[in-house]
C-alpha cells in the first residue's frame, strides 16, 4: 500500500504571516469525506472554525488548489447550530473571491457568516463542493472486456489559509478494487473507504498530494452541450425542447466492439459502457418525444407521478468510452403550474434550471426562455451567476418576433437543478393578434374571390 | 344536391348553376382532404420520417438547396458519393421535386412558419396527391363532364397504386410527377377543346414542370404525338389540334433543353423523335388543308401530286439523316430503361443492374388487383363510354389507357402511370352508369305516378351521383355553346350536334326497369364501398411502412427493429467525418443522408464499373477484397444481415447480383463458382468460393456464438462454415438485432525488414502479377 511513498512530499506553501485576518481564525477540527463513486466527485467538508483574534470576523476563506478550481462546479456552505437532534442548517452566502497574494494560483471562495464571529466564538460549517472531470482514466484506452480504472488526485490534508488543529479525510471508492493509493502516514483502507489521518496541527497551506487509483465503472455521461428551449404560450402550455450532445467521458474504447460478447456476457463485457439514461421531468408532463435528427428513437419508457415524471430511455447504441450520441427530448407541461403573476402585475415563470438527466455533467448549458410575442422588460433571477443575453426569435406567424432570454452556464451538475424565475410584462390582448390575422386573411381571400366572380375582365363585350 | 332537386322548376338556371358550382367545389375540397389524409397512415402508425432509399437522396438535395440556395445547387459537385469520382448533382438530377419542396419551405419560412425541411419533404407527396386528384377532375371534366370528373377525382384520391408512391414520407419524383402528368394532359385536352393559344402556352409550361420532375416525361412526349397522329389518320384534323400540338413541341422542347439533366437529349435521343416526326406530318397536313381551302378541287389534285413527290424526297432525306444519327449510337439512341420497355427481355440480357431492381420486374396479376382493384373491371365500361360518342378528348384517354396498360405490363413501377388512366376511365364508367340508372328510375317513376311525389327514397339513394350527372350534361352543353360561339370549330359542329341529339334520344331509349335499376345502383354502391375498404386497407397496412424501421407484432407486443438508423447514427457520431464507407449500392443514399459519410457507390447506378468493383470485392476472398477496398481508401465496410431476426432482403440474398454485376466487368468472378449444382446455398454444401468470400465472412462472423449452431433464420439452415477468424477486417459495430454490421479495415501490417527481403525473391513476381489481375484498381 505504501508503494508510492516516494510521491509523499509535503508541499508547505509559504505561510504568509501578513495575510489579512487569516491568522485570526483557526480550524479546530476538519473532516472531509470525498465520494468517488460516480464521475461527479462530491466532497463534504465539516469545519469547526474558531475566532482566536481580537476582532469579530465576518467571513472566512475556503482555498482550492489550481487543478481543482477550474473543475469546481459548485460550492455550498451551511452553518450548523443546535445540538445533535435539533440541528438547524442555515445556508450561507458563498462567492468566489480573488486574493492578490494567493500562493501558487490557489483559488478562493469567501463564506460570509450569518452573524460575525466574535472573538473566542466557534461555529460549525458544512461545506459541499462538487468537482467534475476530476477522475482521469488510466489506462487511457481500454478494450471491451476491461473495466475502467481511474486516477483521482487530491491532497491528504485540507488546503486552507488557516491553521488546522486536527483533520481527517475519507475517500469512498465505488468498489473494493483499489489498485493503489499514496500513503501519507497514518493512512489505511477498509473495504470501500480509504482513510487519511488524523493529522494534528497542520500549518496554513499545507499540502500532501495523493493519488488514488481505483475501479470506477459508473456511467461517465457527459453532455458536451445542452440547449434547452422553454417556449411560453399563454394559450395554456409550456413547450420544452432539449438538444443533447452526449458523450462517454471515460476511458476511450479501443479496437473491436463485439455485439455477441456485449449481449451474452453482459457482466464482464463493456462494464464501463452505459445504454440507459434517466431523465427526471416535471409532473403532469405530456406529449413527450425522444428523437434525433434522423427520426424517433423507439426505446423509452415514461412513468408519470405526482411529484415527478421519469423518462427512462436508451440512446440508439450503447455508449463506450469516447463514443458520442445526439438526441432531442421534448415535452409539454401545463402553464398554470409554472407561470404566476407577481404582486406588481408582472408575470413570472418559475422553472427548474439545470439538466434533467440524473448523474450527468453538462459542459455547456444554454437555457432559452422564449417569451410570448409582445412581452416586455424581461429579467431573470437565479441563485448563482450565469451569462445572460437577449435574442429575438420568429416563430409561427410572428411579426415583431419573440423575446428570448438566454441563460448560459458552464460546468453544470445535478445540484444546479434549482428553481429560477423570469419576470416579464405581457398584455393579454396580444394573444389575439395571430387568430385575428388568420381570420382577416381568410376574409380577404373570400372577398377577392367574390370580387373576381363579379368583375368581367373581358376586353371585348360578348 | 337534394336542395337543387327540390327547387321549384321556375328557379332560374343561374341559381342552379351557382349551387352546382359551390357543391362541386365543396366536394373537390373534401376529395383533396381525403387524398391528403389517407396518406398519413405512415405518420400515425410510424413517424414523420423520410422513407426508403431514393427519398433520402432527394431529402439531402433539398437540405442542400435550402441551405445554399439555387445557384449553389446547380453547381453542386457532391464529393460524398461515388468516391473517388464524385457526382455533379445539379446536372444529373431531375430538379422538379427538390425545387418544389425547397420553394414551399422557403415560402413558409418567409411568413415565419418554421417547419423543418424534413417536415416539408415528408408532406410534399400527400399535398401533391390532392393536387393530382383536382387535376384529374379537370381532365375528366374536359372529357365527359364534371360528374365523371368528380368520380374520377375521388377514385384517384385513394387509388392504391398511387398511394404506394405518395404516402407521407415517400419523397420521390413520382410524388409531384403524377400531378404534372395529369395536369399536362388536362391542358392538352383543354387546348384541344378550346383552341386557345393561352392554354397551349400553359401546356408547354406544365410539360416543362413534368420534364423537371421525372424521367417519365417521355411518356407524354410520345403519347401526345401518337394521339395527334391518330386524329390525323381518322380524319379529325382541325386547327385546334394544330394549336394544341405545334406550340407544345416547339416550346416544350426548348424548355426541356433548359433542364440540365435533359439538355440536348431533348433533340438527340430517340425517345423524342416521334414528336418531331409528327410535328412535320401535322405541318404537311395543315398545309394540305390550307391549300385545299384556297384552291379549286381540280387545282388541288395537281398540287397534291406535286407536293407528294417533293414531300417524299424530303422525307427520305430526313429519315436517312435520322437513321444515320441513330445508328451511330450503340443503343440506337435509346436509354437502357426505355429499351427495356420496348423489349422486356432487354435488361435481363444486357444490363443486370436494371434487372436487379425489383420495381423493374414485370408485375403479376395479383399486383394489378392489389394496385387498382375494382377499377380493373370498370375500365372496359369506361372505354365503351368513351366511344359513345368519340370525341378528340375521349379518344385521347382511350389511347392513354391502352398505352399505359402495355407499359405497366412491362415494369411494375409503371403501374403508377396506369392508375390515373384507370381512374379516369372508371370515373367515366361510374358516372355514365349512374346517369343511366337514375335516369331510368326517374323516367319510370314519373311515368308510373303522374303526381310528382318527391319524398321518394330511391332518389335519395344516390342523390350526389344523380346531381353530378345532371351537372355533367350541363357542363357539356355550356362547353359546346362556348365552342359554337367562337365559331372556330366548323368541323366539329356537325359531329357534335347529332351527338347531343342522339344522347337525348338515347336517354329515352335506354330505359331500364325500375327494379333492375335500383339493384344495379345498389351493386355499384357496394362495388364502390369495396373499393374504399380496399384502399384504406392498402394505405394503412400495405404501403405505410417506411422500410428503414421495421416492426413485428408478436404475442408480447410490438417489436421495433430500428437497426438501420442505429448504425447510421453510430457511423455519423463515432467515425471521422472524411472516412469512406463501402457497402452494396442499396444503402448508398441512406449512408450519405443519415450518416453523412462518403460512400463508394449509391442508388444512382450511373457507373457500372464502380458498382462491379464493389461487387467484386464482396465476392472475393478476404485478402483480395482488402486490397480492393484499401485502394479505394475505404475505412469501413457495412453489410446488412438478416439471419438473426429473419429479415429477408439482406445482403446474402442480394449477393448473387453482386457476383453477376461484378462478373460482368471482371471475368475472374464466375457465378458458377458460387453455386452448387445451380443452387444458391450457404450451408455445408456450399462451394468453398462461397464460404470464403468476404460477404459470407462479414455476415456470419461469430454468428455461431449467438445460438451455438449458427442457424440462419432467413435461409432456414445452419451455415456452412461456423468458426473462422478475420485477418484483414475487424468488427467495430453490430446493431442490436445484428441487421447491420460494420467492419473496419485493419491497417497495413508493418513490414519486417528481414522477412520482406527473404520473401522477395520467392513471391514478388507471382504476387504482383496476381494482384494486377485480381484488383482492378492497382
Amino acid at each position: 500500500m505504501a508503494a508510492r511513498n516516494w510521491i509523499f512530499a509535503v508541499a508547505v506553501f509559504l505561510s504568509l504571516s501578513t495575510f489579512s485576518s487569516a491568522q485570526d481564525l483557526q480550524i479546530v477540527n476538519a473532516e472531509r469525506r470525498i465520494d468517488l463513486s460516480s464521475h461527479i466527485v462530491k466532497a463534504f467538508l465539516t469545519l469547526k472554525v474558531e475566532n482566536i483574534g481580537k476582532d469579530p470576523a465576518a467571513d472566512m476563506l475556503l482555498a482550492f488548489p489550481p487543478t481543482q478550481i477550474k473543475n469546481l462546479a459548485m460550492v455550498q456552505a451551511l452553518a450548523v447550530t443546535g445540538k445533535k437532534k435539533k440541528k438547524i442548517y442555515l445556508p450561507l452566502d458563498v462567492k468566489p473571491s480573488e486574493q492578490p497574494d494567493a500562493p501558487n494560483d490557489a483559488g478562493y471562495f469567501l463564506v460570509s457568516f450569518a452573524t460575525p464571529l466574535g472573538p473566542g466564538e466557534a461555529v460549525t460549517l458544512e461545506v459541499l463542493y462538487i468537482l467534475t472531470h476530476s477522475l482521469e482514466p488510466f489506462p487511457v484506452e481500454i478494450t471491451q472486456s476491461e473495466s475502467q480504472l481511474v486516477y483521482y488526485r487530491d491532497s491528504a490534508v485540507v488546503l486552507s489559509p488557516y491553521r488546522i488543529k486536527q483533520q481527517t479525510t475519507f475517500f469512498k471508492t465505488p468498489s473494493t478494487r483499489v489498485e493503489s493509493f499514496t500513503s501519507v502516514e497514518p493512512a489505511n483502507r477498509a473495504g470501500k473507504e480509504i482513510k487519511y489521518g488524523a493529522y494534528e496541527d497542520r500549518a496554513p497551506y499545507s499540502y500532501a498530494p495523493v493519488i488514488v487509483h481505483f475501479e470506477n465503472n459508473s456511467p461517465f455521461a457527459v453532455v458536451e452541450e445542452l440547449v434547452r428551449e422553454i417556449e411560453i404560450s399563454h394559450w395554456g402550455s409550456l413547450q420544452i425542447t432539449e438538444n443533447y450532445r452526449l458523450t462517454h467521458g471515460g476511458a476511450r474504447h479501443k479496437g473491436v466492439f463485439s455485439r455477441v460478447e456485449y449481449q451474452s456476457r453482459r457482466s464482464i463485457s463493456g462494464s464501463s459502457s452505459f445504454n440507459a439514461l434517466l431523465a427526471v421531468l416535471p409532473p403532469r408532463v405530456n406529449s413527450v418525444y425522444y428523437r434525433d435528427n434522423i427520426g424517433n428513437i423507439s426505446t423509452s419508457h415514461l412513468r408519470t407521478g405526482f411529484k415527478k415524471s421519469e423518462l427512462e430511455f436508451e440512446p440508439r447504441y450503447p455508449l463506450f468510452g469516447g463514443w458520442k450520441a445526439t438526441f432531442i427530448i421534448g415535452y409539454r407541461v401545463p402553464l398554470e403550474d409554472y407561470l404566476f403573476e407577481a404582486p406588481d402585475g408582472r408575470r413570472y415563470l418559475n422553472f427548474t434550471f439545470g439538466c434533467p438527466l440524473v448523474e450527468t455533467i453538462v459542459n455547456k448549458l444554454t437555457l432559452k426562455v422564449v417569451l410570448p410575442e409582445g412581452s416586455k422588460d424581461p429579467s431573470a433571477v437565479l441563485p448563482f451567476a450565469v451569462n445572460q443575453d437577449l435574442q429575438v426569435k420568429y416563430s409561427y406567424l410572428d411579426i415583431v418576433g419573440r423575446t428570448v432570454v438566454v441563460l448560459q452556464k458552464d460546468n453544470v451538475v445535478p445540484t444546479h437543478n434549482v428553481p429560477f424565475q423570469v419576470y416579464y410584462t405581457f398584455k393579454p390582448i396580444y394573444m389575439l393578434a395571430e387568430p385575428l390575422m388568420l381570420v382577416s386573411a381568410f376574409f380577404f381571400v373570400f372577398v377577392t374571390s367574390l370580387a373576381y366572380v363579379h368583375i368581367d375582365l373581358n376586353i371585348v363585350k360578348k | 344536391m337534394a336542395a337543387v332537386e327540390s327547387l321549384p322548376p321556375g328557379t332560374p338556371s343561374a341559381m342552379r348553376n351557382a349551387f352546382g358550382t359551390v357543391l362541386s367545389a365543396l366536394i373537390l375540397v373534401l376529395i383533396g382532404v381525403l387524398a391528403f389524409s389517407i396518406r398519413l397512415f405512415s405518420v400515425i402508425k410510424y413517424e414523420s420520417v423520410i422513407h426508403e432509399f431514393d427519398p433520402y437522396f432527394n431529402y439531402r438535395v433539398t437540405q442542400f438547396l435550402s441551405k445554399n440556395g439555387i445557384y449553389e445547387f446547380w453547381n453542386w459537385f457532391d464529393d460524398r458519393t461515388w468516391y473517388p469520382l464524385g457526382r455533379v448533382i445539379g446536372g444529373t438530377v431531375y430538379p422538379g421535386l427538390t425545387l418544389t419542396a425547397g420553394t414551399i419551405w422557403w415560402v413558409l419560412n418567409a411568413i415565419n412558419i418554421p417547419l423543418s425541411v424534413e417536415t416539408v419533404c415528408v408532406f410534399t407527396a400527400p399535398v401533391f396527391s390532392a393536387f393530382a386528384s383536382w387535376a384529374t377532375y379537370l381532365l375528366t371534366k374536359e372529357v365527359k363532364g364534371s360528374g365523371a370528373g368528380l368520380a374520377a377525382a375521388a377514385l384517384l384520391a385513394m387509388v392504391p397504386s398511387y398511394i404506394s408512391r405518395s404516402v407521407a414520407g415517400s419523397y420521390d419524383n413520382e410524388a409531384v410527377a403524377i400531378f404534372a402528368l395529369i395536369f399536362t394532359f388536362y391542358l392538352y385536352i383543354k387546348t384541344l377543346n378550346t383552341g386557345s393559344l393561352f392554354y397551349a402556352t400553359l401546356n408547354a409550361i406544365a410539360y416543362f414542370y413534368m420534364v423537371c420532375s421525372w424521367g417519365g416525361y417521355t411518356f407524354i412526349i410520345n403519347l401526345i404525338p401518337m394521339h395527334v397522329l391518330l386524329c390525323i389518320v381518322t380524319g379529325r384534323y382541325s386547327p385546334r389540334l394544330y394549336i394544341a400540338y405545334a406550340p407544345l413541341v416547339v416550346l416544350g422542347t426548348l424548355l426541356a433543353a433548359l433542364v440540365p439533366v435533359v439538355g440536348f437529349n431533348a433533340v438527340l435521343t430517340s425517345e423524342h423523335f416521334a414528336s418531331f416526326l409528327v410535328f412535320i406530318i401535322i405541318h404537311v397536313v395543315a398545309l394540305v388543308y390550307y391549300i385545299k381551302g384556297i384552291l379549286t378541287p381540280k387545282m388541288f389534285k395537281v398540287a397534291v401530286t406535286l407536293v407528294v413527290s417533293i414531300g417524299l424526297v424530303v422525307c427520305l432525306i430526313v429519315v436517312a439523316v435520322l437513321v444515320a444519327l441513330v445508328a451511330s449510337s450503340p443503343t440506337g439512341g435509346w436509354s437502357g430503361r426505355s429499351l427495356s420497355l420496348l423489349d422486356p427481355t432487354y435488361a435481363s440480357k444486357y444490363i443486370p443492374i436494371i434487372a436487379s431492381v425489383s420495381e423493374h420486374q414485370p408485375p403479376t396479376w395479383p399486383s394489378y388487383f392489389m394496385d387498382i382493384n375494382v377499377l380493373a373491371f370498370l375500365v372496359p365500361a369506361g372505354i365503351i363510354a368513351c366511344f359513345s360518342p368519340l370525341s378528340d378528348a375521349s379518344s385521347f384517354v382511350v389511347l392513354y389507357i391502352v398505352m399505359s396498360v402495355y407499359f405497366s405490363g412491362v415494369m411494375v413501377r409503371l403501374m403508377l402511370v396506369l392508375a390515373p388512366a384507370a381512374c379516369i376511365m372508371s370515373g367515366i364508367a361510374l358516372s355514365q352508369a349512374f346517369d343511366v340508372f337514375t335516369g331510368s328510375i326517374k323516367y319510370q317513376l314519373s311515368s308510373k305516378s303522374k303526381d310528382d311525389a318527391e319524398d321518394n327514397t330511391s332518389t335519395k339513394n344516390a342523390p350526389k351521383d344523380d346531381a353530378s350527372s345532371g351537372k355533367a350534361d350541363k357542363g357539356e352543353e355550356v362547353a359546346k355553346e362556348r365552342l359554337s360561339k367562337k365559331g372556330k370549330k366548323k368541323e366539329r359542329e356537325p359531329a357534335e350536334k347529332p351527338s347531343v341529339k342522339s344522347k337525348i334520344v338515347k336517354k329515352k331509349a335506354l330505359v331500364l326497369p325500375l327494379e333492375a335499376s335500383i339493384v344495379a345502383l345498389l351493386l355499384l354502391i357496394m362495388l364502390g364501398a369495396f373499393y374504399v375498404i380496399h384502399c384504406v386497407w392498402a394505405a394503412a397496412e400495405a404501403y405505410s411502412a417506411p422500410s428503414i424501421v421495421l416492426t413485428s407484432q408478436s404475442h408480447d407486443g410490438l417489436h421495433v427493429f430500428d437497426d438501420f438508423r442505429e448504425s447510421y447514427a453510430w457511423l455519423s457520431h463515432n467515425t471521422d467525418v472524411d472516412d469512406k464507407v463501402a457497402s452494396w449500392w442499396d444503402y448508398g443514399y441512406q449512408t450519405t443522408a443519415m450518416a453523412n459519410r462518403t460512400v463508394i457507390v449509391d442508388n444512382n447506378t450511373w457507373n457500372n464499373t464502380h458498382i462491379a468493383t464493389v461487387g467484386t470485392a464482396m465476392s472475393s476472398p478476404e485478402k483480395a477484397a482488402w486490397e480492393i477496398f484499401n485502394s479505394l481508401d475505404v475505412k469501413y465496410v457495412l453489410v446488412v444481415f438478416g439471419g438473426v431476426i429473419g429479415y429477408p432482403s439482406d445482403d446474402i440474398n442480394k449477393f448473387l447480383w453482386m457476383v453477376r454485376i461484378g462478373g460482368g466487368e471482371f471475368p475472374h468472378i464466375k457465378e458458377a463458382d458460387y453455386l452448387r449444382d445451380g443452387q444458391y446455398r450457404i450451408d455445408s454444401e456450399a462451394t468453398p468460393t462461397m464460404l470464403n468470400c468476404l460477404m459470407y465472412k462479414l455476415c456470419y462472423y461469430r454468428f455461431v456464438e449467438t445460438d451455438g449452431k449458427g442457424y440462419d433464420r432467413v435461409r432456414r439452415t445452419e451455415i456452412g462454415k461456423k468458426h473462422f477468424k478475420l485477418t484483414h477486417f475487424e468488427e467495430v459495430f453490430t446493431s442490436h438485432h445484428w441487421m447491420v454490421r460494420i467492419y473496419k479495415l485493419k491497417p497495413q501490417k508493418n513490414r519486417i525488414r528481414g522477412r520482406v527481403k527473404k520473401l522477395k525473391q520467392k513471391t514478388s513476381s507471382g504476387v504482383s502479377s496476381k494482384s494486377v489481375k485480381k484488383n482492378p484498381w492497382m
